[in-house]
């Protein structure tokens, strides 16, 4: 017995769920492991200013909480990295690169960049850890940002940018 | 770098790293591609990947923070993610929602589209870290 219309289902989800699903469990998992054994709610964004720290004079950047962390944010970043090696190694799937137009790669980064510092966190600060954590700040962050980038992201199709 | 931490903090910090790109790229979300399928509302398998992590990550934090224990390699209380309210956090969504819009890729599924030879990215990833800074300038 079906939850949802076969037709339904297929609208919605054409590529299915199991993977989507997995892969955000092993997102938990890496988030959990951390937790458990070192209390950090590791967000993916805070290294993007706390590396600054290294070749910044400026007292925003060598002072206070973030630099103190920079040391263990290099680390998880370079184990994201490794861990999609080591997918794409393990499935043998090959080089895999983006059609997506530069401009939108550039402009687009430099927003996310200044807009997930401004706003204290990312897709997985706020999304993952904010949210498990029943954050209301982190709900509404998510909340805006989720309804701005569907939102952008039609007008872009609309004006007939693709991809 | 982590020297009062201890070579056992740094592992199990690029462990649970590890672990957090392997979930990205199966999820396919390392792939502008599949998020913006996903923002253009024609592949909703995104929200499990936000909603496996945010749950797991949840079951982690309920029972670590109702626990009378501190975390065995730092010390550390177990404690809630909560980041204070003000105007900043709705700007910042606003701007990351049309960054993440137009782009496709936000900073953790930058990193894994790295580990899967998306070199690119690193207009992206750069681009970010220009953003970064300029948000030091602001605050």
């Amino acid at each position: 017995m079906a939850l949802v219309p076969p037709e339904l289902f297929q609208t919605l989800f054409p590529n299915g769920i199991v993977h989507y699903a997995l892969g955000g469990v092993l997102i938990g998992l890496g988030v959990a492991f951390i937790y458990a054994l070192t209390g950090l709610t590791p967000g993916a964004s805070s290294v993007l200013e706390s590396t600054w720290s290294y070749v910044s004079k400026r007292p925003a950047l060598s002072e206070g909480p973030l630099r103190a962390s920079r040391g263990w944010r290099l680390v998880f970043t370079a184990g994201i990295v490794s861990g999609a090696v080591l997918y794409t190694g393990l499935t043998g799937g090959g080089v895999w690169t983006t059609d997506v137009q530069l401009w939108r790669l550039a402009i687009g980064g430099f927003l996310v960049g200044l807009g997930t510092r401004l706003g204290k966190g990312c897709t997985s600060g706020h999304g993952i850890c904010g949210v498990g954590s029943l954050s209301e700040t982190s709900l509404l962050n998510v909340l805006v940002f989720l309804l701005v980038a569907i939102g952008t992201a039609g007008i872009v199709v609309s004006l007939g940018v693709s991809p | 770098m982590n020297g009062d931490r201890g070579l056992g903090f740094v592992v199990v910090v690029y462990l649970g790293g590890l672990l957090f790109g392997v979930g990205l790229a199966l999820s396919q979300m390392a792939r502008p591609e599949v998020v913006l399928d996903f923002l253009q509302l024609e592949d909703f398998g995104l929200l499990f990947v936000m909603g496996g992590g945010s749950v797991v990550t949840g079951v982690a934090i309920a029972i670590g923070t109702r626990l009378d224990a501190t975390a065995p390699l730092t010390g550390a209380a177990y404690r809630r993610r909560l980041r204070s309210m003000d105007r900043d956090v709705l700007t910042g969504g606003v701007i990351f929602g049309v960054g993440w819009g137009l782009s496709g890729i936000c900073p953790g599924a930058a990193y894994a589209s790295v580990g899967i030879g998306n070199y690119p990215i690193l207009v992206a990833i750069a681009a970010m870290l220009v953003g970064a800074y300029a948000k030091t300038l602001l605050r």
